[in-house]
Order: structure tokens, then sequence, then C-alpha cells
């Protein structure tokens, strides 16, 4: 099967990097999804079908192991990304008046995107930053302490 | 009081690099080891009695102990498990973030230890403070000749790479975390074999902890003997303790092993934050079993948790408080499980989500009475051996103690056909 | 053997099994999906769970799941334990959480390992009150039905999919209960094992989309035990009818052969029974048009000389009912010279006692294999199956240290990792097999027979040595060589496909030069058709030898014997036979070129609708059982209408019982090498308690309704005088003997997982000995010609291309191609050539070129295999519109755009 789309030559150098620590191309599988998720925002049908071959399986393959993990977006994304921790402490310390609050901001709901592209919203298992509680991500930002007063400036950042 | 694992980790001040950690003894042990045997330091390890600190507990120098020696494996590997993703626990982000090195001399010990060639820290995505420092870490450490061929021209040769996972609380399971180091799902591998014998690739393996990987310096400085005496009670060493929940100070503090939970809630958090009462906590992350009010003086060891019906788990504790429902706190946590489950064994795929919709009917009022009795069904059928791992086993930890010590606010829900809380 | 105690029983059992087999093989009902005695054990669905205690004076106990426990010795268990038996009924409650119920628009139903497993846990009430959820089905091609949310997630279809079969386009998606078994999206299955999905999937999510065309529950079927029709290997098939139209084929279990899995062609080639267009009545075209048949034939068949042709695809009763008919001189076998030749080579080798002939079974255990001029997964599928199990001996020898038992499935994969045995395959082109070959050499045939004969040359160098190999042959050969001498279960496979003798003697050459060293090769030959061998076995002249004949003969009459002989030869040979011939009586159920060209053109019975005897490429003589009586009294077996023909000519009474019994009988006294044949299956005359075996289940439903529409009072069943099956659902209840085995049923065990109550043990041999009868003793000596000398290297023609035959699972095989699922997964007619000689024909991918065949000219669209040397053309072998080469065959290619 010929991917319509291809990796470009960075994605497959940094791919390549990942394939020569492991005994087998295949193995590299979840690295090339994150490579490529990095560059591309999301796997898309044919990213997959791009990496697939350049690892040498099968889309199935490839998708069975994508598709097992959260973190990789088959769905596109709107341009900056909210994990928002949906675990214990979090619920103690009340999360769910933060996600309240993002909601009525913005519009969406779990699993869902603005309309303008600019957010998408995930609930996320714990953070690992429980005695800040309630906390949530952005892109790669760690945002802690989270109260109402602090969100819509954090939200603010972001365009 | 000693404080080993934390003596040089300061959040005032950027953490320590190469040099200064060599300048506060770093490395230090690394270098003793390398004198030593392989089996003498599995020994000195295994005589420290030093438990794993994932949750398990397991004596990490036996553990060790069953990687064949024999020549017979050119390949063996040494992982970190880094993947902190149990709800409720945050230490090892705090040990890696306060001081990468300590962890990645740890690592180089126990690789050389079991004589592995390759080692991989498994960190959490999530994590990506840790990860810069790490992987600044780890350049540092193969410049100055730690890590690579020949190390310290002593012909032992060890690499060391940083994998940081896509997100599945099963990844934290050692053996779903090597399918996922092999590019693969991370469900679970059956047991026998293990992975000391068959591991990463099929190869010889052995998975710790980063609290656990991070005491093997100091084990090695200052010998078993001192590991012991600075426990309390019945383990050795010291403990990484953290509180969560409504609490005046929540965090994280370095203690000797066996505590008091009263300790810990009162002198470290603070007590209850104001207006807030204590009904009971989860002592070692969301998989553990509720402790309560008669609890509060029992020491933090793994006997004597165990010994008061739960476990000691990772060590961090999740407070319940009076302005919390235990049935949307309980629900909280089943949902996790369920979303967390890999799909791969029947119990744990249909069990949980069914445990889950049962919670949350109750929660919303829609509970039966009957509802009480199939939950305890599930507490009783999805135990340890008749699910494929422990995953929804600690699931049910949390629940069957609620409906031990909480049943009374279950039975409102159902009788008010609503939350009393909401 | 080791003690263990069940429920306080002892039994003495066989060490290095698990529990669960060991409890089936001890006749116990203990629940399971994931478990496969083919696949072994996963421990993922959790139902099989027992308790397990510590000692004797252990009263607790914890539990632990059967198949991933293994037999001890003074193990105590217990399957009845309330525990144990609790758990088990609440994981069927979990996994009817979100099964549909939909039992009755369900396929599966009636024959469903779930029903089965629900029933028998005792869970009956489910107290899941919230909605399920659902999936979206795929379209998954013309052979497999998909149905999501039946699934419960046992993971065998992509244990069976991939790990077994190789599959590549079948997985599993998502995770906890959300998990998905499809592909990526959808699209036609590639595995040509995929059909097994249908009895690997424990209920219904993946059925067999032919059967779901006219569909008829399990019970109502009629069924046989059959063997299937569609290549040389003879897998075993359990054959269902209903209203007189052949509805589905299942594996038919037999230890020696196919074991619990058979390809896709085999499954879904038999709508050719069902065709509407097929010969159903007798047609007359001579003079005497006026006269009814038989006084037409009486008239045929005293008026002269007889020359009777013979069908590879033919049972070995009908081919010596005409062998009788006509006379042993003037019978041939109805195949081109050179297949002849080269069965006859194959034959003279198995007869040898050189060689070890291997069954199927047996393949899988090679540890180091040399493919020469084969590609299985296109001759001979199965056999390609059995071959990737083979590479996993090896590695799995390695790991026999580390205390890890063969059926812990996944942790043997995982040790295993990518690692293979040895398989080299030579082929011109490559071969699905290649991703699990640890080397290849893609050459012409000739090559491909000097790569054989460099081989046996390194193995002993007494044999002779080719000359100017190039390097990489060379290097190969001497690895092969080196591997075979070292290995200790040598495996040649090798065989007819690219109709090349050379390839045939260096195989042998090569078992030769190993058996100098005292090592006994296997030798498995791939031969084109279901009874090739059998046919080849009467040893009679070529078609060529009687096309000779008739010029010079004086025959006036050809009997043909389901034979479509305008396959065997160019176009016109074949005319100018025909027209030698004041009459030609062809015997066919298949309407084609010959039956259009014959005076009397008698309808004859499908497998499905007589009896036979089959003789395999191993000389495994296996008996097929008609399945039901067609409703038209002119549809009979070609050796009842043979056997009539001889009636009517000598004026003979008819025989009126034990007519087939009374044929082999006579076939092994006339034909000694056949000995063995006549006990293949029991006699016509075999009862148990004086009992007939049914071929109807006894749940088979309205017999007394289904032709209400045509009459109202129930029509005397037809009687069977050829068999020991009854076609109704009266009769023995037991178990019957395993080559009478119709259909698998147990109490309990409506599913064909009630397979392992008619074995030996679970997975093991079928009670009694898996069926079938090695012919290889018998004392015959064919002439042989061993002395071949070594062929000179291929060198490309400048005006010539030389063609290979290339085979196609779907397509190349004459009568599985009539099913339309079958015919839609076959290759359209083409020309494969190497870009190089493109080039130099200025042609291009997908662009037409004239081939000119002797005086055949076809017209093809070219497609590009760059493995395949310089010089030779590929054409898809048999293909329908592709008819009448005789192979090895040479053709002149133009380009008539440029």
């Amino acid at each position: 099967m010929i991917a319509q789309e291809t990796l470009t030559p960075e994605e497959m150098a940094e791919i390549d990097h990942e394939i020569a620590l492991v005994p087998m191309r295949r193995a590299a599988a979840i690295e090339a999804l994150k490579i490529v998720q990095h560059h591309r925002g999301w796997i898309s049908d044919d990213s997959l079908q791009a990496i697939a071959g350049y690892l040498e399986i099968s889309p199935e393959e490839l998708d069975s192991v994508a598709t097992f993990y959260n973190l990789v977006f088959r769905r596109p994304v709107g341009r900056n990304v909210i994990l928002l921790c949906d675990s214990i402490s979090c619920y103690v310390m009340g999360y769910e008046k933060i996600y309240g609050q993002i909601r009525d901001r913005l519009g969406i709901s779990f699993g869902q995107t603005t309309s303008d592209g600019r957010f998408t919203l995930l609930p996320n298992a714990c953070l690992g930053t429980c005695d800040h509680a309630p906390a949530l991500m952005i892109n790669n930002e760690l945002f802690r302490d989270l109260t109402e007063e602090n969100l819509d400036e954090i939200l603010d950042r972001y365009h | 009081m000693e404080t080993p694992l934390t003596q040089h980790i300061s959040f005032d001040r950027p953490c320590y690099n190469l040099r200064d950690y060599e300048k506060n003894g770093g490395y230090q042990a690394f270098r003793k080891a390398l004198s030593l045997s392989p089996e003498s330091i599995t020994n000195t390890v295994q005589a420290s009695d030093l438990k794993g600190r994932g949750g398990a507990g397991f004596n990490t120098g036996m553990k060790w102990s069953f990687v064949p020696m024999n020549g017979h494996y050119p390949v063996k590997y040494l992982i970190a498990n880094a993947d902190e993703m149990e709800p409720g626990t945050f230490k090892d982000r705090m040990l890696m973030e306060g001081n990468p090195h300590q962890l990645i001399e740890g690592m180089i010990i126990s690789a050389f230890a079991i004589q592995a060639n390759i080692s991989y820290i498994f960190l959490r995505w999530a994590y990506k403070k840790a990860g810069r420092l790490l992987t600044h870490a780890i350049g540092e450490a193969y410049a100055a000749g730690y890590l690579g061929k020949n190390i310290l021209g002593t012909g032992y040769n060890l690499e060391m790479y940083l994998h940081t996972g896509v997100g599945r609380y099963i990844c934290g399971e050692e053996t779903a975390l090597l399918n996922a180091l092999e590019g693969k799902r991370a469900t679970p591998r059956a047991k026998p074999p293990f992975p000391q014998v068959s591991g990463l690739f099929g190869k010889p393996t052995i998975v710790n902890n980063v609290e656990t990987l991070c005491n093997i310096p100091h084990i090695i400085n200052n010998g078993p003997d001192w590991f012991k005496s600075l426990g309390k009670g019945n383990d050795a060493g010291t403990k990484i303790y953290g509180v969560s929940g409504r609490v005046k100070r929540p965090g994280l503090w370095e203690l000797p092993m066996g505590v008091s939970m009263r300790e810990l809630i009162e002198d470290c958090a603070g007590g209850m934050a104001n207006g807030y009462r204590f009904r009971g906590a989860l002592p070692g992350g969301a998989s553990t079993d509720f402790l309560v009010e008669e609890h509060l003086d029992i020491n933090l060891d793994y006997k004597s948790v165990a010994a008061a019906g739960s476990r000691l788990g990772t060590g961090t504790m999740i407070i319940l408080d009076d302005h919390t429902c235990p049935v949307g706190f309980v629900h909280n946590l089943e949902h996790f499980f369920a979303q967390e489950s890999c799909g791969w064994c029947t119990p744990c795929r249909e069990g949980l989500p069914w445990t889950e919709k049962i919670l949350l009917s109750i929660e919303r009022g829609e509970g039966r009475p009957e509802d009480l009795q199939l939950l305890e069904t599930h507490t009783r059928l999805l135990g340890p051996g008749n699910t494929f791992c422990a995953l929804a086993p600690g699931a049910m930890e949390p629940l069957q103690s609620a409906l031990k010590y909480f049943r009374e606010d279950f039975e409102k829900h159902i009788d008010q056909k609503k939350c009393p809380w909401r | 053997m080791v003690r263990i105690y069940i429920d306080q029983k002892p039994y003495d059992v066989k060490p290095g099994k698990n529990l669960l087999e060991t409890c089936l093989t001890l006749g116990l009902d203990l629940p399971y999906f994931c478990w496969h005695p083919a696949m072994g054990s996963v421990g993922a669905c959790r139902q099989c769970a027992v308790k397990l205690f510590k000692d004797e004076n252990d009263k607790t106990g914890r539990l632990v799941m059967a198949c991933m426990e293994g037999v001890r010795d003074n193990m105590y268990l217990s399957v009845n334990d309330t525990v144990a038996h609790d758990f088990r009924s609440q994981n069927i409650e979990w996994l009817m959480s979100n099964h549909p119920h939909d039992c009755a628009v369900c396929d599966e139903g009636g024959s469903c390992h779930l029903q089965d497993m629900t029933v028998m846990t005792g869970h009956a009430y489910r107290r899941f009150r919230f909605p399920k959820r659902t999936y979206q089905n795929q379209y998954l091609g013309p052979f497999l039905h998909h149905e999501m949310n039946r699934c419960i997630q046992c993971y065998r279809c992509v244990r069976f999919y991939k790990d077994y079969a190789g599959g590549k386009d079948l997985d599993v998606f998502a995770a906890h209960n959300h998990v998905y078994f499809g592909r990526e999206k959808d699209g036609v299955l590639e595995n040509e094992f995929s059909g097994n999905l249908a009895e690997v999937c424990p209920t219904g999510v993946f059925t067999d989309k032919t059967l779901r065309e006219h569909y008829t529950r399990k019970w109502d079927m009629t069924m046989a035990p059959s063997v299937c029709q569609h290549c040389s290997l003879g897998c075993n098939i359990i054959a269902g009818e209903r209203y007189g139209a052949l509805r589905q084929i299942t594996n038919r279990f037999n230890g020696a052969v196919n074991g619990y899995f058979i390809c896709d062609r085999g499954r879904y080639g038999y709508e050719f029974v069902n065709d509407p267009g097929r010969v159903r009545q007798p047609v007359i075209r001579s003079e005497k048009e006026g006269r009814n048949l038989f006084e037409n034939l009486s008239g045929i068949l005293t008026e002269g000389k007889l020359i009777g042709i013979g069908s590879p695809r033919a049972s070995l009763e009908a081919n010596f009912a005409l062998r009788r008919l006509v006379g042993e001189a003037h019978f041939y076998q109805g195949i081109p010279e050179n297949e002849a030749l080269l069965l006859r080579k194959i034959l003279a080798i198995q007869h040898s006692g050189h060689m070890y002939t291997p069954s199927l079974k047996e393949t899988e255990y090679a540890d180091v294999t040399l493919v020469l001029g084969e590609d299985p997964t296109n001759s001979a599928p199965r056999l390609a199956l059995a071959l990737r199990q083979a590479v996993r001996i090896k590695p799995l020898e390695k790991i026999a240290g580390a205390n890890i038992p063969l059926w812990n499935d996944a942790a043997v994969r995982e040790m295993i990792q990518d690692e293979k045995g040895e398989l080299f395959i030579a082929y011109p082109v490559n071969t699905k097999l290649d991703e699990v070959a640890s080397g290849t050499l893609h050459a012409a045939p000739e090559d491909i027979a000097r790569l054989g004969f460099a081989i046996a040359h390194y193995i002993d160098d007494s044999a002779p040595e080719p000359q100017g190999m190039d390097a990489r042959a060379l290097e190969s050969a001497r690895r092969m060589a080196d591997l075979l001498k070292r290995a200790e279960r040598p495996l040649i496979v090798s065989g007819t496909s690219l109709f090349n003798e050379d390839i045939i003697q260096a195989a042998y050459q090569i078992g030769q030069a190993l058996e100098k060293g005292e090592k006994k090769a296997a030798m498995c030959f791939v031969m084109p058709e279901c009874n090739s061998a059998g046919l080849a076995m009467m040893q009679a002249p070529s078609l060529a030898m009687a096309m000779k004949a008739a010029e010079t003969g004086n025959f006036a009459t050809a009997v043909i014997l389901e034979n479509d002989l305008y396959r065997r030869a160019e176009r016109s040979e074949i005319d100018r036979f025909l027209n030698a011939f004041k009459n030609t009586i062809v015997l066919d159920h298949q309407e084609n070129d010959t039956a259009r060209m014959a005076t009397v053109l008698i309808p004859t019975a499908t497998f499905a609708e007589g009896e036979g005897t089959l003789v395999n490429n191993e000389e495994r003589a296996q008996r097929f059982f008609q399945v039901f009586m067609p409703k038209n009294e002119h549809i009979r077996e070609s050796w009842r209408w043979l056997d009539e023909f001889r009636q009517f000519r000598d004026g003979t009474k008819p025989d009126e019982l034990r007519e087939l019994d009374n044929l082999l009988e006579e076939l092994v006294r006339a034909m000694p090498q056949f000995k063995g044949a006549e006990m293949a299956a029991p006699l016509s005359d075999f009862r148990i308690n004086g009992q007939r075996i049914p071929r109807e289940p006894h749940r088979f439903s309205g017999r007394t309704a289904m032709l209400a529409n045509v009459a109202v009072s129930e029509p005397k069943p037809p009687e069977d005088t050829d068999s020991p099956l009854s076609f109704t659902m009266e009769g023995y209840r037991g178990m019957p003997p395993a080559p009478l085995t119709p259909f698998y049923w147990s109490p309990g065990w409506n599913s064909g997982q009630s397979v392992h109550k008619y074995q030996s043990e679970a997975g093991g041999p079928l009670r009694g000995g898996d069926p079938g009868v090695r012919l290889l003793g018998g004392g015959i000596h064919f002439s042989n010609g061993f002395q071949s000398a070594i062929p000179s290297a291929f060198e490309r023609q400048e005006n010539e291309m030389a063609l290979v035959p290339l085979a196609h699972i779907f397509g190349s095989d004459e009568l599985s191609v009539l099913s339309p699922a079958v015919e839609g997964r076959a290759p359209r007619p083409y020309l494969a050539l190497n870009s190089l000689d493109a080039e130099r024909l200025h042609t291009a991918e997908g662009a037409v070129l004239r081939m000119r065949i002797g005086d055949q000219v076809f017209d093809l669209p070219v497609i590009l295999k760059n493995e395949l040397p310089e010089g030779l053309a590929g054409l898809p072998y048999n293909l329908t519109s592709l008819l009448g080469i005789t192979w090895p065959a040479k053709g002149i290619l133009t380009n008539t755009t440029s």
C-alpha cells in the first residue's frame, strides 16, 4: 500500500535514531508515533500508514499500539491541549469546579475542541502533583493549585 | 534524623549538577561497588532488607538474586520504573526533579550487580521537568565516564536511555512496562516466567521503582546495618511519605520507615484543614484499603499497615474528609481503574466498568438495595489470582473497605435517592 | 504418568500438560474460551478456574486458571468446588454484560461455544442493568461476516490470525472494555486462512459469509465426513446440506493431516455443487436423438472400441470403473505427458524406500526445510500453514532450558521474539512464506534445479557438481547443505508446480546424499489435484498417448471422465482428438468446453452427492461420503454410471447391494498397489448395535414439514447402499469411528469445540487413530528415471520468453473458482515481467502485450515483478481464461501498441 503522506526527512532521522536503540524496527513503534505527533499534532490515518510503512509493519499492527495509549491522538486536536487531572486528589480538592469553569469559559467538554481550534480539553489521570491539587497541563506546561481566580489568567496565555 | 534520599534536595535552588553531586559524595558508592563482586552487591542489598517502594514491597536484593549470572545470557536489562501514575502518588517526581544523579547512580550500581549492559528509565510522559533534568544528567554521566563503554577503565559497559511513556496506568505493572518498552500494547504478561528470567525482548531483566533505586548508593556507602537502623519498627530505611487532600500542608517528607499515621498527618501535614474533619485515608495510593480514625496510631510499615487491613503501597496518603462524599470518592477511583484496565482479562475488563456504573448510579440517587451485595460480590471475586494482574484486585481495595467503613453513607444514597453531599 | 486428585478422585495423567487439557482429556466438563489446543494458553478469559489445594489437608485452597497451571505429581484440585463454580458462573455474567443475546438471529446459534459454556456454568439470570456498549462492524470481504457487538474479547482471533497464520491485517484496537477486533479500515481480510476465524471465534463475531447466503442451523443440516477436493493435500472436511443445497464446509479434525485448520479455498470453494449452470440432466446430441438415453447408450457402447480418459479430480472408484469398462489397455490418465512423467517420478521416489514421506502434520516438526520450486501458500495452502509452525521448532528447542512449558504461548513467543528456524525457498518470484524464510532464491526452474544439485553435491561430494553457478547461489547451496546435514529432521518440499523434472530429480538427489550420511530426509511433494496420486498410481499412459492411440487405434467412442480436456492441451489438439471419434460420452458435473463437445453428456455427482476415495500427495487413501441424495435420479456417482454402462454393454445383472464395497474389492484385486484403500473407512455393512450412523443431528427439525409444499405425506428417506451412514437422524447416538464422523457433538458441547470428546487426549489423535490409510507399503515398482543430467543454466533468449506458471490459491483450481466468493479473490489474467524485460519491450505496468504460444494468442496486461529473472515471464496458472497451455512453455511477446 502506498501511503499518501510520507515522513519528512527530519521525522525519519529522529525515528532512525530510535530504531538504532532497539533490536527490531517495530520496537520503535511508540517512539515513532510520539515523534510524528510532536511534529504534526496528531496521527492521521495517512500518517499512520506512513509510519507503519517506515517501520515495516502493517497499519493494523501500528494502530493496535496507537489506540491503546491515552496520549496518542488519532483525531485532530486544537493548537493547545488542556489535560485536566480528574483523579482522586484533584477530585477531593474540587477539580469539578475547574472543569465547570472551563466548560463555561470555552464552551467545550471533555473530548471536544473549540470551534476556533484554540483548545482541546481532555481528562487526564493523576498528574503526580497531588500536594498542589487541582492541577492541569496545557501542552508541556504544568499548572498547580488552580483556583477559579487563576484559571482565567492561565487560559489567556494561550492563543 | 537521617534523610539520605532527600538530604541534597532543595527546590529553593537548581538541582545538583554532576559536579555538585560529586562534591557531596556522589558516585563514591559506584566507585566502591566497582571494587566489589556483583554477587556481593546483591547480597548487601538483600541483607539491608530494602523492600520495593513501588507498592509490592518485595525484597530488592532477593529479586536481583533470581537473575541468571552464569554467563549464558549476554544481554540483560535494568529498568527504572518512573511511570508514576498511581493516583495520589507524587514522590518519584520529587526524587527525579530534586536529584537526578542519585537515581542514575543507583541504576548504575544495580545494573552492575546483575551485570546488565543496557538500562532504561521508563518515565511518565507528564513529568516534563524530570525528563529535561534526567536527559541532562545522563549526558553528564556519559561525559564523566560513568556510562558508556569501559566505565572508569573497568571493562564494564552500560548504556542508559530515557523512554517516556504515552499514558497508561498499567505501564506501572512491570511486565506491562516491558511490553510498552518493546513498542507493543502494554498488557501484562503471565508470571512465571518472571522478568528476571525472560523480560525485555525475552532477556533477563530487573525492573525497580525510582525510590528503591535511589536507596542503593546509600546502602553501598553505609552498609546494610546502617540502613536497617534507619527504620523505626518492622522495616528498614527511610520512606518518602506523602499526604494529599484537605490537610493544612499537603506534601512529601522523608521519614523513618514505620512513622505513625498520626505523626504524618498531624505533625507533618499540619492536621486537617480548617472546617474539615478526618474520615479516612488511603495510606499508599488509590489501590489501597481505607484506614479510619481507629487506625491513626498504627505505624506505617508494611506489616503494621497490612495488619490493619490495608497496604503501605507507595506510602503517599490520600485523605477523605467529611465534606467529600465517600461514594463519589470511590466512584472516582473506580472510574479511573475501569478506564485504565488494559482489556486483557474478563473480570477486570467487564467487572470494573460494572462497579463504576453501579457507584455512579448510587451517587446519582438511582441505586438499588441489591447493588451493595453486587458490589461486594465484585470485591470478593476480583481478588488476587482471579484476575490476570493486580490492577483489579487493587481497584477493589478502596471499594471493599469503603463498603465496610462507610456503609451507612451508601445506604443513605439509596434510601434518600440522592447524594447527601450534593 | 503422574498422579493427581480431582475432587478427591485419583487420576494418573500425562505430565507436561496443563490442567485444562488434562481435565478435558479425562472427560470433565471445564469451560474455557481463550485456550485452543493448537495455540496453547494465555490466561486471558479466566473461564477455566478451578480450586487448587496445597496438599490433601488443605481445605481452603485458592483459585487458579487450569490452563495456566502445569500438571505436577500429587496435585489436589477441585472442579466442583463452590467458589470455583461461582467464579466461573460470574465470569460468564461479566462476559454477558455486553453480549447482545441475539442468539435467535445469530449465525452461530446452535453451534456456539459461548452458549455451551454459559449453560455449563449454570449462569442464567443477569443483573447488569446498564446500556451495553456497541460497535460498528466492518466489511471484511466475501468470506467473513463481522458482528463485533457479540465479542467476548477472548483474543483467539488475533492469536490465530497473526501469531499462528502470519496475517497482518487483523488486530486488536483500543483498551479496557472498548477493545475492538478488526482491520484498521474496512477491507478484504488478506490471509489465506481467514475462514478459520469462524471456527476459532467462540461466538458469532466472525461467521461464514457464504453460509449466510443460504443459512441453516447446524442442527438442521445433513452432514457427512468428506475430503477437500481443491488441492493434493486431502484436508478432511465436514460438508453440510439442507434442501438439496450444500450449505457449509467446516474443518474435520485429522491429527495427521489438517489438524484444526483448513484454507479458504477449501472452505469456500464448495459452491460449484450448487451452481445453477451445472449439468443436471443427460444431454444427447447423437443422430439417434429420438431414442431415450438408455437405448442411445447401449447403442453407442456396443458399437465399437472404447477409449477411456480418466481424471485426477475424480475418485479412485470412478477411474477404476472407467478402466474396467474400457479395459486396462485403453485407459489413459487424462493429464499432459509432462505432468504424468513428473508424477511417475515422484511416486518412484516415494516408493523407493530411501526417502521418508511425511504426513502433513509431520512437516510442522521439520527443523530445516528446503522448498524447491513451490509456492506452498498457493499450490498447497495448508502446507504453508504447517511450514509457518515449523520455523518455530528450532527456537523452541533453544528455550527448552528456560523451564517454560510449550503451552504457555505468550511466554514462549516472548522468549523466541523474531527468531526463526531454517527455511529456504527457491521459486521464480516472491512467495508469501519468504517473510519467515531464512533464505530465498528467485530463479528460473533450471537454476532452481541446479541449486538443488549443488546442495546434493555439497552434502555428498560424489554427487555431480553443477558448473558455472553464480556466487550467490553457490553460497546458498553451501549453507543449505551444511544445515541439512546437521538437521535432526530435514524436510525437502518440492512438486509439480513448475512442471520441471530436474527440480524433482534434484530434490531426490539431496535426499539420496543425506541418506548416505545415514539421515532419512522427509520428502514432501506437492501435486496438482486432489487425486493426482491415485490416478498416477494406476500407471496408465497420459493424454498425449491417448491422442496418439486415437489416430491409429480405430476407436469408435471416447468416454471422458470428469475432465475438461481443454485445460490439458492446446484447443486445436483437443478438437482434433475429439473429432477422431464417432461418439464422445462425457461424464461430468460441470458444464465446460469438453462437456459441450459431448455426444452424450452424463450428469454426475459431485463429492457431496457421492462416495469415493482419494489418494493425497503423501499417498493417504481417504474416503469421502455422500452428503445428500440429489433430487434428480440422473445425478449419480461416475463409478455408478460407468458400472451401469458395463452392464448395458455386457448384459450382466446389476449388483444390488454393496456396490462401492465390491468395486473397491475388485480395484484392490486388480491393482495391489491400492491394498489398504478398502480399509480407509468401514465397509457399508458396518453397524454399531445394529444401527447406522446418522448424518443428521438428533435435533434435526422439520422433517415432516420441510417438503409439505410438495406433498403432505412424509417421503420415505433415501437409503444408502454404499456406506454405514443413514440419511436421517435415526441411528447410533454414540461416538462413531473417526472416518465415519459426520459432525462433532457431545452433550453440552454443540459447537465444533466438542472435537476434544472425539480425541484420545485433548488436542491428540482421534480415538481409534486418525483416518486414512497410507499406501506406501504397496509392493509395486515404478520405472524410475534417476539418470537425468544436470541441466544447463537458464539463459535469456532474445526473441522468446520462457514462461513459468504461477499458482494462485484463488484461481488456479478449476472447481473452487466457480464459487462467487472465491472467484472474487482470483487474479485477472496477467503477464509478469522483470522491468528490464519490460523496457526492452517498450512496455510498462498495466499496458497490454500480445503473447503467442504456438498457435495460441493471448493479450495480457503487464505486471512488473522485479525479482523475476530476466528472460522469464510469469503467467497465472490454470485461470479459466488462460487455458490450453502445455507446460513448460515458451512464448513470443510483441508490443501491439507501438
